[in-house]
């Protein structure tokens, strides 16, 4: 693996000290010379997870193409609050269509490149996880079999929080949404069969396929700077809190994508041509509850009359995934 | 060079003479014998330089002429039907964005009940996607019209529809003069678009707009659309100076001088309006056609001028809009609301319906004769026995359920289940 990853942290965290690193070893967003594709001046709520990740990506993807890249946009959050009539908080070409075809339009912008004779210059799709896991899953799942040159991003917080919160097809169980709320005889989402996009693109046997969260910024940097050394279609899922739609406070936004990942909550993993080839490791687990809490969408199963039996299936999802990737630290299995 | 060609092959040799960059494709019934055609022509490397895109959907077929458009090359796909419905979405996205792709609607009827055959309820369905939409009324209007669309559409930075009959032309064998690549290229040139996605020149495109200046953005196609009803005759006039023959242009007018009575129509059915008004001349009758090629924009004020002497104009359209009436005859009522002129609404051919000669003479005697009742959207040749059984039971005790259930079994259609 070409990717060594550095286990450096600061008190109280897991997060790598860049400080500490030479300059070499420091994340993009560390560095003067970053591209600031998605720059300040948006409108996001603070502590948006997709702002950051939607920076993260752009930037490593930038630095990766020397400049030389074109994003395409789905309808939602990412494109509302970066694009009000008329500012525009992108410095790098990019197209909004629709809500449920940005793949599409990205194949589209990628096969006019190459009639061009322009396949020097790369294309990054992105999405929220509606626009992917739910109305554009059919053009995400075309560009996969077609093996369009594409990175499809998809920065997943867990609902249709752009039109007010409501459930998505990557809302987890018994979360509160809108559409979902803690009333009736099983509060919040249901415990249905889950759709994990990620396990369906590793299913097409496309190049590359990883997920990440903000939390580890290296590591997602690494993860986009992997994409764009492969041609055809990749994807990337990034877990991105949002503080809104999760009733979580802005400063955790950074926190609960570390709880997730050591919690087993969501598995963060690389694929390539449909194999797992490496996980991310817990490196303290902690049980789902320290993740759960936080969040005011889970505060029906904490209240004056708790529910132990759905944190238990929740902490039951998380173990399957733990034994699924094989998450536990070295040593612990 | 003149051939005896499918109309579909006709149009997929006359798109690759346009040298379009990126085809996005996907099969639907009849437009299927163009991209089959044009597959097999970039795969031959007859169309050189050209992507051609094999998408899930025809959402994701606009939606990729849509990204490749905007990143700067000329875009072409072909659809019909249900298919051009199911872009409905990125229709309104292409135009609202202003990007000029082409696109072949091979019409036919939508559902349900599923039908495959022609009638214009499809392009007429999107009448207001903000696209031109451009009516042939042969293969050789066909081909010729797609030349001038590619033109029209980058003159502008509008989308362009070119419709033609689904069947009626999309599969007949007949002659069509087809131009050389040499013509092509020096009517059409390069496309050159003021803006594209350029890492040089980084730009946003499909940002959103609040109420500030929504209406404005929408002011302005609309001007820009408008803009066309000047551009579409030039194109049409620089092409028979090129090409040697007309084709194109805002409207036909067919025996109108002296017309008391005009037939208003588009497409194939124009050659069949033009027989029987024939024969309607030889026998006295003052009759004439108002062809509609170019139906959005709408040529209001050139139709309200070729309908400025006439005393009844009827309005033979394949498609209408259900609980109003006439599409083309209220376009065509409104563009000639201040004439002392009588406009009726004739529905006809719907679902691939034959509309033949003796029906349409019949139909013209009746108009010419003012015994069609104005207040009336008519339909011609329709089944009255069998709409009235259906009316007649639905007095005795209305039931939910599917509208046709009885009239098909009452036509044998159903092959199973006993009818009481």
């Amino acid at each position: 693996m070409a990717f060594q990853e550095i286990k450096l942290y600061q008190t109280g965290t897991f997060v790598v000290g860049n400080r500490l690193l030479d300059p070499e070893q420091r994340t993009v967003q560390a560095r003067t010379g970053r591209s600031n594709s998605l720059t300040s001046g948006h409108r996001a709520c603070q502590g948006c997870g997709e702002a950051l990740g939607a920076r993260y990506v752009l930037d490593a993807a930038m630095r990766a193409t020397d400049g030389k890249l074109v994003a395409v946009n789905s309808t939602g959050c990412l494109e509302v609050f970066s694009t009000p009539y008329p500012e525009s908080s992108w410095q790098l070409p990019w197209l909004h269509s629709l809500f449920g075809n940005g793949p599409a339009v990205a194949s589209g912008v990628a096969a006019a490149l190459r009639a061009s004779g322009r396949d020097d210059i790369r294309v990054v799709g992105q999405a929220g996880d509606g626009g992917t896991v739910d109305i554009g899953f059919g053009a995400l799942s075309g560009m996969f079999e077609r093996n369009d040159d594409v990175l499809f991003v998809c920065y997943d917080n867990e609902g249709y929080m752009n039109t007010g919160v409501q459930r998505s097809g990557a809302t987890p169980p018994a979360a509160v949404t809108a559409t979902t709320k803690a009333v009736g005889p099983e509060p919040g989402n249901v415990f249905g069969q889950g759709k994990s996009v990620p396990l369906i693109a590793m299913a097409h046997e496309i190049p590359y396929v990883a997920t990440a969260t903000v939390a580890d910024l290296h590591d997602l940097e690494h993860k986009v700077e992997r994409a764009m050394s492969f041609r055809g279609a990749r994807y990337l899922h990034v877990f991105v809190p949002c503080p809104l739609g999760w009733r979580a406070a802005s400063a955790d936004t950074i926190r609960l994508a570390r709880l997730a990942k050591e919690s087993g909550v969501f598995p963060v993993f690389e694929a390539e041509a449909g194999e797992v080839t490496a996980v991310s490791r817990i490196r303290r687990q902690v049980p789902v509850e320290d993740y759960l809490r936080p969040q005011g969408r889970y505060a029906h199963l904490f209240g004056d009359h708790p529910r132990p039996d759905i944190v238990a299936r929740i902490q039951a999802r998380a173990d399957r995934n733990i034994a699924r990737f094989g998450l536990l630290p070295e040593g612990d299995e | 060079m003149r051939s005896q060609i499918e109309g579909s092959q006709a149009v997929a040799r006359a798109v690759t003479l346009c040298r379009p960059q990126v085809i996005a494709a996907y099969p639907i019934s009849p437009q299927t014998h163009i991209v089959e055609s044009l597959s097999d022509r970039v795969r031959t490397g007859e169309l050189a330089g050209c992507e051609y895109m094999l998408v899930e959907s025809e959402f994701g077929a606009m939606s990729a002429c849509i990204g490749a458009s905007a990143a700067g090359v000329r875009t072409y796909t072909a659809t019909s039907s249900q298919g051009l419905l199911f872009m409905a979405e990125a229709l309104f996205n292409a135009s609202g964005i202003g990007l000029p792709i082409v696109m072949t609607v091979a019409n036919r009827a939508i559902g349900a009940p599923i039908n495959i055959w022609n009638d214009h309820s499809d392009s007429m369905a999107m009448r207001d996607s903000g696209w031109i939409q451009l009516f042939a009324e042969s293969n050789q209007e066909a081909v010729d019209l797609h030349v001038q669309a590619f033109r029209l559409a980058e003159s502008l930075s509008v989308p362009v529809m070119v419709c033609m009959d689904g069947f009626i032309l999309t599969h007949a064998f007949e002659e069509v003069d087809l131009p050389d690549q040499a013509q092509v290229d020096a009517f059409l040139a390069p496309f050159v678009p003021q803006q594209q996605l350029d890492p040089d020149e980084p730009v946003t495109i499909g940002a959103m707009v609040g109420p500030e200046a929504f209406a404005e953005v929408k002011y302005l196609m609309h001007a820009k659309q408008m803009t066309a009803l000047d551009e579409i005759p030039e194109i049409a006039a620089d092409f028979r100076r090129a090409f040697g023959r007309d084709s194109g242009g805002l409207l036909k007018t067919y025996r109108l001088d002296d017309a008391e009575t005009v037939v208003v129509a588009l497409g194939s059915v124009l050659g069949t309006i033009e027989d029987v008004v024939d024969s309607m001349r030889d026998a006295g009758v003052p009759i004439g056609v108002l062809g509609i090629t170019c139906f959005r924009p709408w040529p209001a004020a050139e139709v309200r001028a070729a309908l400025a002497h006439a005393r009844r104009v009827v309005v033979v359209e394949k498609a209408f809009a259900v609980g109003a009436g006439g599409i083309v005859g209220q376009n065509t009522r409104d563009a000639t609301r201040d004439l002392p002129l009588v406009v009726l609404d004739v529905v006809a051919g719907l679902g691939g319906r034959p509309v033949t000669r003796a029906s349409l003479r019949g139909l013209l005697d009746d108009v010419v004769e003012d015994r069609l009742d104005p207040t009336r959207l008519h339909f011609l040749d329709l089944d009255l026995a069998l709409v009235e059984r259906e009316l007649e039971r639905s007095r005795h005790g209305r039931r939910p359920g599917p509208h046709a259930e009885h009239m098909l079994r009452d036509l044998g259609t159903v092959a199973s289940g006993a009818f009481d």
